[in-house]
């Protein structure tokens, strides 16, 4: 049975990481979802590159943080923070696609 | 064993409100600082290009007149941080005036240190010709003719500045743009405590309440720095501060949350342990401070591209909703036939909300097939206002009539929320500095000023 990541992570979110860069942060809600999904590498650059529909060197890093029980992505902004054509200034609304995941896990 | 290192965060920026109690509950802790970042790139370039603040003047006045009372009442300095938003000459300026006021109305008398944080051109320019200037990764590489256009450049400071400052005897210290930790745990520092530890709980007490549960932007949060520790306590009845919290806000706004990267050096939390001390409060230790080989300060710049004008409507109609790209290209074409004889450069561009109007490029799903309604809002930027508002009120008028395959309602295409439908956005700004310059004396770039009120 698929397991939806709303049902295992508290928070899933986005945000700038200085102008040029957007971090999205998946925060598990228990150690246990937490190190299922990093043992099955769930979240990991081919699912990202799809999700954003970029490509792998657009990825920063995704990081595993133990401390939060979450999973850090982040990447370059196509258009830099306020530039013409871009449209989310502090990027609080980059995380959306995230939040349709489901695991096999 | 070394009394611990008090220190109250009053909002998460200056202007965002905290409530009275909170704050006089951490005055009862008898603080070493009172301290406040004030500032952000958040908003975006425009606040720092244009030397206007995103916070309001009023509620500025309402947070620190508070902080400014009790810190001449208890005689704890107060340390202001990345003044009016953006930290360059004209934010600090604004933020100065009204301390002034502050201080003329609650007839309150102390000395503070302005310090500057607005980078001379011609020296950074000669920074970028001594190779002293390297990007940020991803932005771009400097160039002499990027650094003429930039109508203003700041630098984060690190601590060094308001430890000079402190040694001169300021009772409030005022700064430009500074790295946010540094407001919070130069005192610290100066006052002989652990680098890591006081620069890992700055960047805590920074965003104040934002790391308890419930969260909040308008609210006060206290911090201890011990010997090899520091703790957290939040001091609204309301919140807790529990080790996720906690945790979690480290990985706030970062790229790695391991390795967090400032002036002078970085951060190492791969050893940092997070516990929780009491409900309430959490006690984190572990946290290392590593120099860097050279001394770096990020800088941050924007520049004038031109001004904009938008025009806000929305489409119901299903047929044209399905035809929205062959109309918007129609109209593009409509409006640059019209000033072709002119030889216009200005930008036009029709963000389709309902669509990809908040992912743009990144939206994995830009189907408008389920769209029942759309939001349009056109966008004209041009080298005058006078020409965005003529581009587009052109491509307004244009889409409102346009006539395209299939059409029956031949009355009008978009549906204009408010008269008039077109507004000013002003001057446009991009980022246009976003560099780490070398430096030989942390403190040098940052000239002090001290004025006795």
């Amino acid at each position: 049975m698929k397991t939806k990541i709303t049902d295992i992570a508290d928070i899933i979110r986005s945000k700038n990481s200085g102008p040029y860069e957007l971090t999205m942060d998946i925060m598990f809600k228990d150690f246990e979802s937490f190190e299922k999904v990093c043992a099955k590498k769930a979240i990991n650059e081919q699912l990202v590159c799809k999700l954003y529909r970029i490509t792998p060197d657009q990825i920063i890093n995704i990081i595993e943080f133990k401390p939060a029980k979450a999973i850090k992505i982040t990447i370059k902004r196509p258009i830099c923070s306020g530039d013409l054509g871009e449209t989310d200034v502090y990027g609080a609304q980059q995380h959306a696609p995230l939040l349709g995941l489901e695991f096999d896990l | 064993m070394k009394e611990e290192f008090r220190i109250l965060s009053a909002t998460a920026i200056l202007g965002y409100g905290f409530p009275q109690e909170s704050f006089e509950e951490g005055m009862k802790r008898h603080p070493h600082l009172i301290a406040v970042d004030a500032g952000s790139s958040d908003p975006g370039p425009y606040y720092l290009g244009a030397g206007i603040s995103f916070t309001d003047r009023d509620a500025v006045k309402r947070d620190l007149s508070i902080m400014l009372q009790a810190g001449c009442r208890e005689h704890v300095p107060v340390v202001i941080g990345t003044a009016g938003g953006s930290g360059a000459e004209p934010h600090l300026q604004w933020c100065r005036e009204i301390i002034e006021e502050i201080a003329a109305e609650h007839d309150l008398h102390f000395k503070m240190a302005l310090i500057h944080a607005e980078f001379d051109k011609e020296f950074v320019k000669q920074s970028l010709a001594e190779g002293r200037i390297t990007p940020l990764d991803p932005a771009p590489a400097l160039t002499v003719e990027e650094i003429d256009a930039t109508s203003r450049i700041v630098g984060q400071m690190g601590f060094d500045p308001f430890i000079k400052a402190l040694d001169g005897g300021a009772d409030v210290i005022l700064a430009g743009r500074a790295y946010d930790p540094s407001v919070f745990s130069a005192a610290a520092i100066r006052a002989g405590y652990d680098k890591g530890l006081a620069i890992h709980l700055g960047k805590i007490l920074e965003c104040a309440s934002i790391c308890a549960t419930p969260g909040s932007g308008s609210d006060c949060m206290f911090g201890y720095i011990g010997e090899d520790y520091f703790r957290v306590e939040p001091l609204n009845p309301i919140r807790k501060c529990t080790t996720l919290s906690v945790a979690a806000h480290t990985l706030y706004e970062k790229t790695n949350p391991y390795i967090l990267p400032g002036p002078g050096g970085h951060l190492d939390l791969t050893n940092c342990k997070f516990e929780q001390e009491t409900e309430n409060t959490v006690k984190v230790s572990g946290s290392r401070f590593v120099p860097s080989e050279k001394y770096t300060i990020k800088l941050e710049g924007a520049k004038r591209i031109g001004y904009r004008t938008v025009s806000i409507a929305g489409a119901r109609d299903p047929i044209m909703i399905a035809k929205i790209d062959e109309i918007i290209q129609g109209v593009k074409d409509r409006v640059a036939d019209n000033y072709r004889d002119q030889n216009w450069d200005y930008y036009l561009h029709f963000n389709i909300y309902g669509r990809d109007g908040v992912m743009a490029q990144l939206e994995p799903n830009p189907d408008l097939s389920q769209a029942h309604e759309i939001g349009v809002v056109i966008e004209a930027v041009a080298d005058s206002q006078h020409k965005a508002d003529t581009i587009c009120a052109s491509a307004r008028s244009t889409m409102l009539h346009y006539g395209y395959e299939g059409r029956r309602a031949t009355a009008g295409n978009l549906a204009f929320p408010y008269s008039p439908s077109d507004f000013h956005a002003g001057e446009v700004y991009v980022f246009s500095v976003y560099h780490l310059i070398e430096v030989e004396d942390p403190a040098a770039p940052f000239p002090i000023e001290y004025i006795t009120y």
